[in-house]
């Protein structure tokens, strides 16, 4: 078929020949195979997850054509929508506080001082870390009576706290591993940033008298505004759609205190076996992503004109 | 050695013949003469396993199954959750890989009944020339029957082991205050607080708070006010007064006698609480016993006692819960499969989990065998703890397709409870959540 088609247009351009066509190449032989493969695991996946959401479908149980009751179901649904809150705060809070951290830590690492390769190296370890060994390592740290945390809280007078075991401290302590573990990609991003800054406009914001925050307030942020955009959609993406470290250290409770749309909808499609409704939650997460994904690159695009005007 | 058994001398054949007569005097197990377990000599069985310390038992001894079959099995024995979500997953394609399928009653029973997935074994377990005769209906303790039989009465699996709730105590701790192991849930309640001593991070009483795994504990104390969630009729019974006392008990418990933090506790974080010497009680089943005898993770070693659940208000039940092996509807090899459950669950192996306190065997001929009974490694008062718990088993979480989310709602609510929510309407709202799941699943 590929061949054929190839041929076909040599033949046009022979009949043709000295016309603009002659020169139009078929690239639908090159184009097949891509295509065949992105609607085999990207297009028949997501309509066949369509498909299913308007289905009523549990394992082991015939099969029904409900319409849209699963979107009611989901929309009168109280658990839906509280792991709808725990996944925009957990989210929020694992995007905020590694950009504070990671960009305070790039302004120390873009510092010369003794050792500062050895602890750039030592600082982003955490980064190349597992995330379930992560989380159990985390979960033995946060144990009530046998953790490390609490014995540490104890020789400042703090009395004993329950991290993950309590309904509101758990998300929290679970964002409290995630900026651990990803802060040091922010510094990294933004250290980047750091490195392109030129050392000019500093010299003459000196010469006119600008003092340390001011330097860093209408020099640092504008320079590197497009780097935190990236480390802002980065961390989003990943705080999203994180499952392992919840699920390996809480499964969403204490309760459902700490269950996201990801914890709830795998817990509904493979633990209930309830497909359709899970597939109905996985569509309106789909949306929801693709929402935020629209924010986040106009924002992006702002950043980056912004940068242009100021240089 | 070979020269001699083919060319025999006339003193060694004397011999020979001497012990081949001798066994057959004896009788040993002449039953097992009758099956033909070389009948399927050749065959490849796939069979899936729960990782666990009974399938550990199986897979250690499997090599013994090969050579008196001739059958060759491949195991593969994956964690709980994850073997449960692959089994039914498999099975609903109607193509499993597997012939042989581990399940776990108090979560799949209905769901692999409704589903079709396992083979009707009546008529095997009837045929002599498959089954050895030691092996009867008669000999499975009543709750595997009940556990193994479809709602029509058919055989679908046999009853592997059985996990009865016992309370774990600790004697040290009871000794020190002047308390003797309670036979009311009032003296339980009493003396769980009257050990509990936060300032020497001393508790009286752990089990699990964490959503799902601790809805067994409550149900499990219902069973003493004499009621179930789900009842005979089919009806949703968790506003009941039984129900809600119920509730109240665990709140009571949970709060007022145990360490911070538990509701985040499953059976793992409660077991190494009680390790650690600073628990009163733990209620759980009588299968986490091992690690509280090895001196390598214990600070309780010998001073452990074991004590059947305490009686309740209206009766003295022991909450039950257990698993099987069944036999595949899509396997082509189901009388091969078949033998490897009956081998599974066969008085040598069921000896063997018994004895290494894997696991209990459901068979009561197993059970009450003095010789098995010596080769016991964990203390006397744990087996009598299994006997007497064997004697008031009562099945402790409803027989319905929805068990997990049942799990799951209640879990919740129990949760909250322990945060401080009034029982009575954390039961009315997970009530009213699961009625429509069990009327779409059960509908």
């Amino acid at each position: 078929m590929a061949s054929l088609g190839i041929e076909n247009s040599m033949a046009d351009g022979k009949a043709k020949r000295g016309k603009p066509s002659r020169l139009a190449p078929n690239y639908w032989p090159f184009v097949l195979p891509s295509l065949l493969v992105v609607s085999a695991v990207i297009v028949f996946p997501w309509l066949f997850t369509l498909w299913m959401s308007v289905n009523s479908w549990t394992l082991g149980q015939p099969r029904t054509f409900i319409g849209f009751a699963n979107f009611v179901r989901l929309a009168q649904d109280m658990r839906f929508w509280e792991s709808l809150w725990h996944t925009t705060t957990y989210t929020a809070l694992s995007v905020v506080l590694p950009l504070f951290l990671g960009t305070l830590a790039a302004l120390v690492f873009d510092a010369k001082f003794p050792f500062r390769g050895l602890l750039r190296g030592v600082f982003v370890m955490p980064m190349m870390a597992t995330p379930v060994a992560v989380a159990l390592v985390w979960t033995m740290m946060f144990h009530p009576q046998l953790g490390v945390l609490n014995y540490m809280l104890s020789f400042i007078g703090v009395g004993p706290q329950e991290w993950i075991y309590n309904q509101f401290t758990v998300i929290p302590s679970l964002v409290l591993v995630e900026t651990w573990q990803w802060t040091p990609l922010v510094m990294l991003i933004v250290l980047g940033g750091l490195a392109a800054v030129p050392r000019e406009p500093y010299e003459s914001a000196e010469i006119d008298g600008a003092n340390a925050w001011q330097k860093f307030r209408y020099l640092t942020m504008p320079m590197i505004a497009p780097f935190l955009m990236i480390a802002v959609i980065i961390r989003s993406i990943d705080a999203i759609k994180s499952f392992d470290i919840i699920y390996a250290m809480t499964q969403g409770g204490p309760g459902t205190a700490s269950e996201t749309i990801n914890i709830y909808l795998y817990n509904t499609a493979f633990a209930y076996y309830d497909i359709g409704y899970g597939s109905a939650m996985a569509v309106v997460f789909f949306l929801i992503i693709i929402a935020l994904s629209f924010v986040l690159l106009m924002v992006r695009q702002r950043a980056q004109w912004s940068d242009m005007e100021d240089r | 050695m070979t020269t001699s058994i083919m060319k025999p001398t006339r003193r060694s054949f004397l011999a020979a013949s001497a012990a081949l007569g001798g066994a057959a005097m004896l009788g040993g197990r002449t039953a097992s003469a009758a099956v033909d377990w070389k009948r399927f000599s050749g065959t490849t069985l796939n069979v899936n396993l729960v990782k666990s310390p009974r399938s550990e038992t199986l897979i250690k001894y499997i090599s013994e199954f090969e050579s008196l079959t001739g059958i060759k099995v491949n195991a593969e024995a994956t964690p709980e959750q994850q073997q449960r979500q692959k089994t039914v997953i498999e099975l609903s394609t109607g193509k499993p890989s597997f012939d042989v399928v581990h399940l776990s009653y108090h979560v799949q029973k209905r769901q692999f009944e409704k589903g079709n997935w396992l083979a009707d074994i009546s008529g095997f377990l009837k045929d002599p020339s498959l089954t050895d005769p030691s092996l009867t209906e008669g000999d499975f303790a009543e709750a595997g029957l009940l556990f193994a039989k479809d709602a029509k009465g058919v055989l679908r699996s046999l009853p592997f082991s059985v996990d009865y709730w016992i309370v774990y105590w600790n004697k040290d701790l009871f000794e020190k205050k002047g308390l003797s192991y309670p036979t009311t849930f009032e003296e339980m309640v009493a003396a769980a607080e009257k050990i509990t001593d936060p300032s020497s991070n001393t508790y009286g009483f752990v089990a699990r708070g964490l959503k799902n795994a601790n809805t067994p504990v409550w149900t499990s104390l219902m069973l003493g006010y004499g009621a179930a969630p789900i009842g005979a009729d089919g009806k949703v019974n968790t506003t009941s007064k039984e129900a809600v006392e119920a509730a109240k008990l665990y709140q009571r418990l949970m709060t007022k006698a145990a360490p911070p933090g538990v509701s985040g506790f499953n059976w793992a974080e409660a077991q190494s609480a009680f390790l650690q010497g600073k628990i009163g009680m733990w209620f759980d089943g009588v299968g986490f016993a091992p690690p509280i005898e090895d001196p390598q993770k214990s600070r309780v070693v010998g001073k452990t006692g074991y004590g059947v659940m305490p009686k309740g208000p209206a009766a003295q039940a022991s909450g039950t819960f257990g698993d099987g092996l069944g036999v595949v509807e899509a396997s082509a090899n189901k009388e091969a499969a078949y033998l490897f459950c009956q081998w599974a669950i066969s008085h040598d192996m069921g000896a063997r989990l018994l004895q290494a306190g894997a696991g209990v065997p459901f068979r009561q001929s197993i059970l009450s065998d003095p010789k098995v009974r010596e080769g016991v490694k964990m203390p006397g008062a744990w087996l009598d703890a299994v006997a007497g718990s064997g004697k008031i088993s009562k099945l402790a979480l409803p027989v319905v397709i929805p068990v997990t989310e049942f799990r799951d709602i209640y879990g919740v609510a129990l949760t909250n409870m322990i945060g401080g929510a009034d029982p009575e309407t954390e039961l009315k709202n997970a009530t009213a959540q699961f009625e429509p799941v069990l009327a779409r699943s059960e509908g």
